[in-house]
């Protein structure tokens, strides 16, 4: 499904890892490891399209994602290093607002729901701003809960600020989404999922 | 695509109403600077009533200015401006639709809080009328070219002078013919053909915009 | 390596122009000798307006093709660009104070000028504000293209904000008809301005490169075999 190859990534003058390639089939699981400022978020942002590689392309079902743009949109699944959650909505309202933008159908019963399953029962119409940073992060994922017909997942260190139950939570999404035939790529310091993952990219050993 | 535009502009009014100072801090700018006017240049009605155009103007241009910077800057800072790029809905409509949102925002009240203060200047009547209607024309388009600015200075350090410094001189179209038609009202000419070009300006701006903002927003975010 | 040849085409072309300009020239019946800064005025409101439509140019190419050329050619361009409005304007204000009396109008031509100059300082200052010389080049293009798409648009709306504002304004277009040494003087005179302006264009873009792509092998040769 994913074709990514002989990518290069120079931020500043500093080349950040080169030669990078992979294909990636459904119901695979990819992590990329390495040390802080390896470049893990880099290649993420590459495979989604916001950074431009240096050189090297990303394939999406065998055309170039850039000319694919807002089709790629709709088939991908980004959470990020920021939460991409207002401070002035609600849970529930920020959850509705990132799966329209994503292109995710969901009613209001199944924005509860997902954020039921990701713990934050009772907190639906709480203003996110009194919401701790682990209860942030899980309305930034709660978003998985929903996006199950999204076939490409990218997850940048998912498994931050969670606590033992959130990390079990979303492990299960993951592998319920793996078991639906979709493609997961993920970052993580831990060794979450370690048995699920298929290949494992180590960005320490592309480095220059 | 037409549900991400509501969801966007829906959203931007709710944050809005819930930030309601950011607005009215700027409503009150507009209004300091157009009452700075008569007390640098002297009460003298009838000089008032012929800067008055171009005061309000000018005013409404700085004030609409003013809340450039954060068009994108929290979203971007938060990451909702990352989403809106892997959006299913192409990235122009988006744009257009926090365009749309920065306006209701922030153009509009300028536009029914201008007749006050042209009151302010003596300016009769008829005028009144084709001074507002002219910025409701006009700061659409200051909305749409302001835009471009704010995305290419996201991120960027010392990005509100910048911005000023970029955006500035693309309005001046803007500026002159918007008070120059209300000008030209004022001299007894029909002010027709000024507002078509308002409007052709509009139509100019609104389909080149949103594409060179998207264009921008690329570069910027990554 | 073409620069300094480009370089010394240009003096030769600013001396032979400012020799017609100067002594061939004949004195005008009406302005004396004062008109005589338009040999430099003219040609350098020209370059100044040819210098942003070849930026943007290059901006547009860089934008589109994801060169990496023609963005440090555009920003090697911008400073120049500028130089020449800046003197347009300076020896337009020269003009000025002894043919109407004063340092500056608000004629179209001065106006658009003066816009112009402050596009040339906002690209420059938007390239100076970002670290990330691929984001500079590709933000600096999307302002120099919407910039010439404003450019018309400013020029004919300053033109007809003049025309409202001053009913018998001080025309350009109706001075004495020109001699045609004088415009052999002036066409000259550009041709001076614009060796000059690939001269200096190549000269910095030189040194962007060389800066841009310290970190590579050629480069380093580069600097060795000098010594």
């Amino acid at each position: 499904m994913l074709e990514v190859t002989d990518l290069e990534c120079v931020r500043g003058n500093r080349t950040l890892f080169a030669s990078v390639g992979f294909a990636l089939r459904g119901g695979e699981l990819l992590r990329a490891a390495g040390a802080n400022g390896s470049g893990k978020t880099s290649l993420l942002r590459i495979v989604c399209g916001l950074l431009v590689p240096t050189r090297g392309e990303v394939r999406w079902r065998g055309s170039d994602i850039r000319s694919l743009r807002e089709d790629y949109g709709r088939q991908l699944l980004y959470v990020g290093h920021a939460n991409a959650v207002k401070d002035d909505l609600t849970a529930s309202e920020n959850l509705a607002v990132t799966c329209t933008l994503a292109g995710i159908p969901a009613s209001g019963g199944q924005v509860r729901a997902a954020l039921h399953r990701l713990g934050l029962a009772g907190c639906e119409k709480l203003p996110v701003r009194v919401l701790s940073q682990g209860q942030r992060r899980r309305l930034a994922l709660a978003r998985l809960a929903l996006g199950g017909s999204v076939p490409l997942w990218v997850l940048d260190e998912p498994f931050t600020a969670l606590d033992a139950a959130a990390v079990d939570c979303v492990q299960t999404l993951i592998l319920e989404q793996l078991g639906r035939g979709a493609a997961v790529i993920f970052t993580t310091h831990q060794d979450q999922l370690a048995a699920a993952v298929t290949f494992c990219i180590d960005l320490d050993s592309r480095a220059r | 695509m037409l549900p991400a535009m509501r969801c966007v502009i829906h959203r931007d009014l709710l944050l809005a109403l819930r930030r309601r100072a950011d607005v009215m801090t700027m409503l009150l700018f507009f209004v300091i600077v157009a009452s700075l006017f008569p007390l640098g240049v002297g009460p003298e009605p009838n000089l008032l009533r012929t800067i008055a155009p171009g005061v309000i103007w000018v005013a409404a241009l700085l004030a609409s200015m003013l809340s450039l910077t954060r068009m994108f800057s929290a979203d971007y800072a938060d990451g909702t401006l990352e989403q809106m790029l892997l959006s299913s809905a192409p990235l122009g409509a988006i744009v257009a639709a926090k365009v749309t949102a920065h306006w209701l925002i922030s153009g509009l009240p300028l536009v029914l809080m201008a007749p006050v203060l042209a009151l302010q200047y003596d300016l009769p009547r008829p005028l009144l009328e084709v001074l507002t209607l002219s910025l409701l024309l006009g700061t659409p388009v200051l909305s749409l070219i302001g835009a471009i600015g704010a995305a290419l200075t996201l991120g960027v350090r010392g990005g509100g002078v910048l911005l000023a410094l970029l955006v500035l001189p693309l309005y001046v179209p803007v500026l002159v013919i918007g008070a120059g038609t209300v000008d030209v009202a004022a001299a007894g000419l029909g002010a027709q053909p000024y507002f078509q070009l308002l409007g052709a300006l509009l139509v100019v701006a609104a389909a080149f915009a949103p594409w060179a903002i998207a264009v921008a927003l690329r570069i910027s975010i990554e | 390596m073409l620069a300094p040849w480009f370089g010394v085409l240009a003096a030769a072309f600013c001396a032979a122009g400012l020799y017609i300009g100067f002594f061939i020239a004949p004195t005008d019946h009406q302005q004396g000798e004062a008109y005589r800064i338009i040999f430099i005025h003219v040609p350098a409101a020209w370059m100044s307006m040819f210098l942003y439509l070849v930026m943007a140019f290059w901006a547009g190419v860089g934008l589109m093709f994801n060169t990496r050329l023609s963005g440090m050619m555009a920003s090697a361009l911008a400073p120049t660009g500028a130089l020449f409005t800046f003197i347009a304007l300076w020896t337009g204000s020269l003009w000025g104070k002894p043919t109407w009396g004063t340092w500056w109008v608000w004629d179209a031509r001065l106006t658009s000028e003066l816009i112009l100059l402050f596009l040339y300082f906002g690209f420059m200052a938007l390239q100076a504000a970002i670290d990330e010389p691929r984001r500079a080049d590709r933000a600096g293009a999307v302002l120099a293209l919407t910039g010439v798409v404003n450019i018309p648009i400013i020029y004919f709306s300053v033109r007809w904000w003049n025309t409202l504002h001053q009913g018998a304004s001080v025309s350009l277009t109706s001075a004495p008809t020109m001699a045609a040494t004088m415009f052999a003087g002036m066409v000259v005179m550009a041709f001076g301005f614009w060796f000059y302006s690939i001269a200096t264009a190549l000269a910095r873009a030189r040194c962007i490169i060389l800066e841009r792509e310290r970190a590579t092998d050629w480069v380093a040769d580069y600097a060795r075999v000098p010594k």
